[in-house]
Order: structure tokens, then C-alpha cells, then sequence
């Protein structure tokens, strides 16, 4: 015979909780599932449809075409940023008032929101009267973003590297200052060159916040939406039409709840599949 | 290998010392030579610029003053990379992602070696540190004592290292390590005959490892010697109270007019004679505890507790507000009550401000 009390009070006490992720994570989600699979004209009438929505998205060349934009994206801004990042960090000074300054203007870009940096970027490419845009046609170039898919690609990339590599060089300073003054020692002693102490040192030591850098640098780059869409907004034509602007067409601007909520939980798994993917490669040596 | 000789050397961290200001400087007025080939120590509190003395020798630092001689080459304008030096440092300095044979090739692959000398002499260090089995395994999943022992062979595999210099480097060994790695050291410098100098806070460590030790203290040598004579004779109160255990008794003593030291009175039969230069200075008695035993008559003393440490029992006898230790070897009976204390003339000394008075 158990002589426990049950004291179902306990309930109560972790209520406020379940509510917080009921409201915060479950119930938006699960109506987003819910929308994956039914069709609506309206007038809140419901009609199951399965999977289809799925099988639209999936052999849909316009979803396909964006993915790719997208993948594109996130590879270029990746490729530069990381490598941008790191050597930033390695040439920014070790001591004295440099420090601040630097750190300070590091940080600056990072503090400016979205649309406001979409904005500066907007008028500083304009081919008429923007520094950039107006420098560069000066010096013989035609370049026009809004025109030019090429053009608007490079805006957009210079955009979100003079964004985030900041994010980059943080996290990279921070590795390297955590490395204690015997491995520099050590290998001056031991006669390495600087590539040498590059890649045996300061390397290896970076990788655990070189892999929290990439991963958030993908994942934001990824879901780039409110830059860009002040930017460019998809054009010119589609060329700069990311997955989230393309998603956020199809579910505001056509309305079409059902395609849009089925893409919505594509795009988050192939998010979670990247991700998983990332961690899963950058952490292989460890566990071997 | 070489003779190291530091001449006139004085350092300090801050961008304008004050030559007259001993605080302003890490280290004051050096004048070292240690021989080649032999095991050297550098012994003294935390702070007291040992450190920083292992580092002008490395080159890590360049000193505010003086001259770093390797034989007879003035280093002192070279980097650490130039100097031939190895070092071993606190915490054991590995590259992470290679293996314990690529760790050790390191040094030598980074001087051009061609790679068939560059096995054969890494094999050989290897197999000399016990190290043979784990060549092939990552140097990062070996333990404390292993990475240092990996630290160790970094310096051994130059043929051409002038001197290999330790820093504190048992200090995150395991304890039951550390007597092993302390053993493997000694055994390695009979077998290779590199200068070798170790800096440490550890007086065991300091007198077990070398022929010769430097005890520091605020950036000054106290004394150097052997540690026989750094236990018997020691030269200033600091060596005296932080080499031994228990250190010595210091008694403030007063020299009369005859030129007799006394200590609350009694008169104390010393090996200094030269007393005369003493007064005026604040002048202490100093005798080790071995060197004090009862005796019929002498010093009276309350004798207060004996701790037993072994072979000895430690007992501690006072006089007034001074109390002196002294050892009573095991089997001998512990005493108790009022006693009288002698010291032994030739390991009594006189200090006048510090230092021992000849």
C-alpha cells in the first residue's frame, strides 16, 4: 500500500508554462499544419486535401528556382564572410585603446535594424544619385540593381557581408583571445612560421566558435526577408526572389494559404536538415 | 648546449621605470652563469621574478637592461625561434589536432629537416620518453603528464637545443604523477646532458632536481647553491625560513659590547664573526631546527607540543613570547616541561637585516 500523497496541485504550478509554449510554439505551428493540408475559399470552410499541397510545392519549378537562389545566396555570403571574418579578427590589435574602437565599430552594423540597413542600401546602390551606385557609373561602369540581375546580387551580397561579418569577427576575436600566451610562446620557440601558427594554433582553437558562426550565418542568411525585400523586393524580375520573399508572395500576396503553409514546413525542415547537416560534419572530429 | 651567463640584467614591465624605485622593477641587478650541461633551479615565492628570469633567458622578453650570453654570443637581440632554446611550460602546450609523432616533428619540420632524420630522431626521443606506443594516437586525448612529456620531447628532438628551460611544469600533474615525471627529468638530463633549468615554488621539486639552485625574492637572487649548502649555510633569513620543514628559528638578538650576540640575554656561540659591522641593523639569530637540542643547561624553554612527522617529532618549545622548533629523532623520548635548549655553533648564524653575517 502506498502511503504517498497525490497532490495534483502541482498542476497549476507548471501551467503558465505549457500556456507560454502552448501559445508561443505549439498552436501557431499546428495551425500552420493544419492550413498544409486544406483547401479554403473563404468564409471559413474548410476542405482536407492531403498531401497535395506538398506534391504541389515540391514539383513546382517556381519553388525550385528560389530554393536555388536561395542555396546561391547563402553559399557566396557564407564563403566570404567566414574567411572575411576570421581575418579581421586575427589583424584587429591584442591591447590598448585599438581595441575599443574596433570592437565598437564592429558592432555598429550590428545594432542597426533590418529595414533601416535595406534602406541605406537602397539609396547608397542608386545608379543616379547614390554613393555607390552614381561611383561606380562614373568610373565606366553600368550598373543599375534595379535592372540588373547581376547588379542587384552584388548589392545584396555587399549588403549582408557589410551586415554580419561583424558577427563573424566577434565571435572570432573572441575565440582567439581566449588562447592562452604558452601556445604562441610554445610555437615561437618551436620556430613556427605565422601560416604555421594559423593552422595549428589559432585554428584548431577557433573551430568550436567557428561553428557556431557558420550556423547562425546560415540560418539567418537563409531567412533573409526584410533587407532584401527593402532592397530589391524579388526583382528585378525574380532574380533576387529568396525562399521567404517567394513565401511570403504566395501566402499575402495570393492568398494561397494552403501551398504557402506546406512550403513554410519544407523550408523549416530543410533549415533543420542544413543545420543538423553542418553540426553534424564540424563536430565528426571529436567523436572519432 | 651552451653556458648561459646573464650580466648586469635588470627588467621591468612598466614603460618608464624609475632606477631608483625597486617597485617599478620585475627584476634587479642579475648577474647569473650557469655551466653547461648542468640541472639548474630557480626557487622562490609566487611573484618573485623567477618567471620573468626564464623568459629574458628564452627570449620571450627582452631585458630593460643588461646582456644575455650563450657561451660566448651575445642573444640578447635574438628571438626565442634563433636562441636554440626549449621550453616546457605550466600548462602543457600540445597542437591539438596532430598526432604525438607530428607534435614532436614539429620543432624540426619547421627548420627544414628532411623527413627521414626527422623519424629517426623523433622514434628515438619517443622510445627515451616512453612515448612509443601512443606516436600514432592524437596528441589531444593524452593525459596531463603525457602532453608535458610531449612539451619535453618538442625541446629534446633538436639536437642543437642550447638549453631546455621548465616552468613550473609539474604543476597540474597528478600527484602521484608528479614523482614519476620528477624521476623521468633527472634520469633524462643524466642521459642527455642539456642544460636544464627548472623554475618552480617547490623546494622538493627545486632540491631534487638540481646540482645547483637560485632561490629569488623580489626579484633578487638570495643565494645560489647547492642544496646542501642552501640547507646548512643559508644566506638570508628568506632562504632559511622557506627552504627546510619546518625553516629556521630567528631569534632578535642584540650584540653586546664584548661582541657576543645575545638572545634575551643569554649568550649564543655563533659561526659569524665579523659582528661589528652588525649594530645598529636588526640583528636575529637564525638555527635550523635540526641543529637544536636539549641540553643541562642553556636557553630555558616551556616545552609546549611535539607533532610527530615520521622519522621525527617536531616539538615546540618556547621562551617568552618566542618559540623555538626543534626535531627529536623517533625513538627517542619526547620531552616535556622546563627544559634547556643548545644550538650548534657551527650551523648558528647571526642575520643583520636579513642577511647572514660572516
Amino acid at each position: 500500500m502506498s502511503t504517498r500523497t497525490h497532490n495534483q496541485k502541482a498542476w497549476w504550478l507548471v501551467l503558465p508554462v505549457v500556456l507560454l509554449v502552448a501559445f508561443n510554439a505549439v498552436i501557431p505551428l499546428m495551425a500552420v499544419v493544419n492550413y498544409s493540408v486544406q483547401e479554403t475559399f473563404g468564409n471559413n470552410e474548410f476542405f482536407f486535401e492531403g498531401v497535395r499541397w506538398f506534391q504541389q510545392v515540391m514539383q513546382s519549378a517556381r519553388f525550385r528556382e528560389a530554393l536555388q537562389r536561395q542555396l546561391l545566396f547563402t553559399g557566396i555570403v557564407l564563403a566570404i564572410q567566414v574567411p572575411l571574418g576570421v581575418a579581421i579578427a586575427l589583424a584587429m590589435p591584442r591591447k590598448g585603446i585599438g581595441v575599443s574602437i574596433c570592437l565598437v565599430l564592429m558592432a555598429m552594423p550590428l545594432l542597426i535594424p533590418y529595414n533601416v540597413v535595406g534602406a541605406m542600401w537602397n539609396i547608397f546602390a542608386l545608379p543616379d544619385i547614390g554613393l555607390m551606385g552614381k561611383g561606380l557609373n562614373e568610373l565606366g561602369f553600368n550598373f543599375n540593381y534595379t535592372r540588373q540581375p547581376v547588379a542587384a546580387w552584388i548589392t545584396l551580397v555587399a549588403m549582408d557581408v557589410w551586415h554580419w561579418t561583424s558577427l563573424v569577427v566577434l565571435l572570432a576575436y573572441a575565440g582567439l583571445s581566449a588562447i592562452p600566451d604558452a601556445y604562441y610562446q610554445a610555437a615561437r620557440i618551436d620556430g613556427a612560421g605565422r601560416w604555421a601558427i594559423f593552422r595549428h594554433i589559432q585554428l584548431p582553437k577557433l573551430k568550436h566558435v567557428l561553428l557556431i558562426a557558420v550556423l547562425l550565418r546560415f540560418m539567418d542568411s537563409f531567412m533573409i526577408y526584410t533587407e532584401a525585400v527593402v532592397l530589391t523586393g524579388g526583382g528585378p524580375g525574380n532574380a533576387t526572389t529568396v525562399l521567404s520573399i517567394d513565401l511570403v508572395k504566395i501566402a499575402l500576396g495570393q492568398f494561397d494559404l494552403g501551398p504557402a503553409a506546406a512550403m513554410s514546413l519544407i523550408y523549416f525542415l530543410i533549415i533543420l536538415l542544413l543545420s543538423w547537416l553542418f553540426y553534424t560534419v564540424m563536430t565528426k572530429d571529436q567523436t572519432s | 648546449m651552451a653556458r648561459i651567463r646573464l650580466e648586469q640584467m635588470r627588467h621591468s614591465y612598466r614603460p618608464q621605470p624609475r632606477a631608483e624605485v625597486d617597485a617599478d622593477w620585475a627584476l634587479r641587478d642579475l648577474d647569473v652563469e650557469w655551466a653547461d650541461g648542468g640541472a639548474f633551479a630557480l626557487l622562490g615565492p609566487s611573484g618573485c621574478g623567477k618567471t620573468t628570469l626564464l623568459s629574458l633567458v628564452s627570449g620571450l622578453l627582452k631585458p630593460t637592461h643588461g646582456r644575455v650570453h650563450f657561451d660566448d654570443r651575445d642573444v640578447t637581440a635574438l628571438e626565442p625561434g634563433q636562441r636554440n632554446i626549449a621550453q616546457v611550460f605550466q600548462f602543457p602546450v600540445v597542437y591539438d589536432t596532430m598526432t604525438v609523432f607530428d607534435n614532436l616533428a614539429f620543432p624540426l619540420r619547421n627548420r627544414g629537416l628532411g623527413e627521414a632524420e626527422v623519424r629517426t630522431r623523433v622514434t628515438e626521443i619517443a622510445e627515451m620518453l616512453d612515448l612509443g606506443a601512443a606516436l600514432g594516437q592524437r596528441a589531444s586525448g593524452l593525459t596531463a603528464d603525457g602532453k608535458q612529456k610531449i612539451s619535453l620531447g618538442r625541446g629534446l628532438v633538436r639536437s642543437d637545443v642550447a638549453a631546455i628551460l621548465f616552468d613550473e611544469p609539474l604543476t597540474v600533474i597528478d600527484p602521484h604523477l608528479k614523482w614519476r615525471l620528477r624521476s623521468k627529468l633527472k634520469e633524462l638530463h643524466q642521459r642527455v646532458r642539456r642544460t636544464m633549468i627548472y623554475v618552480t615554488h617547490d623546494q622538493t621539486e627545486a632540491l631534487t632536481f638540481a646540482d645547483q639552485v637560485l632561490v629569488m625574492l623580489e626579484g633578487q637572487v638570495v643565494q645560489s647553491g647547492t642544496p646542501v649548502e642552501l640547507f646548512e649555510r643559508p644566506a638570508h633569513t628568506f632562504v632559511g625560513h622557506f627552504i627546510g620543514s619546518p625553516g629556521m628559528n630567528l631569534l632578535p638578538c642584540e650584540i653586546d659590547a664584548a661582541g657576543v650576540p645575545r638572545f634575551a640575554g643569554h649568550a649564543v656561540a655563533t659561526a659569524s664573526r665579523e659582528l661589528s659591522g652588525a649594530r645598529g641593523k636588526r640583528t636575529e639569530i637564525g638555527v635550523r631546527p635540526e641543529f637544536v637540542r636539549l641540553a643541562g643547561e642553556g636557553i630555558p624553554v616551556q616545552i609546549e607540543r611535539a607533532a610527530d612527522s615520521g622519522r621525527f617529532h617536531i616539538v615546540d618549545a618556547r621562551h617568552g613570547e618566542h618559540l623555538i622548533k626543534l626535531l627529536v629523532a623517533e625513538g627517542q623520548p619526547v620531552p616535556e616541561g622546563q627544559r634547556h635548549l643548545a644550538f650548534d655553533p657551527q650551523h648558528t648564524r647571526v642575520y643583520a637585516d636579513g642577511w647572514a653575517v660572516a
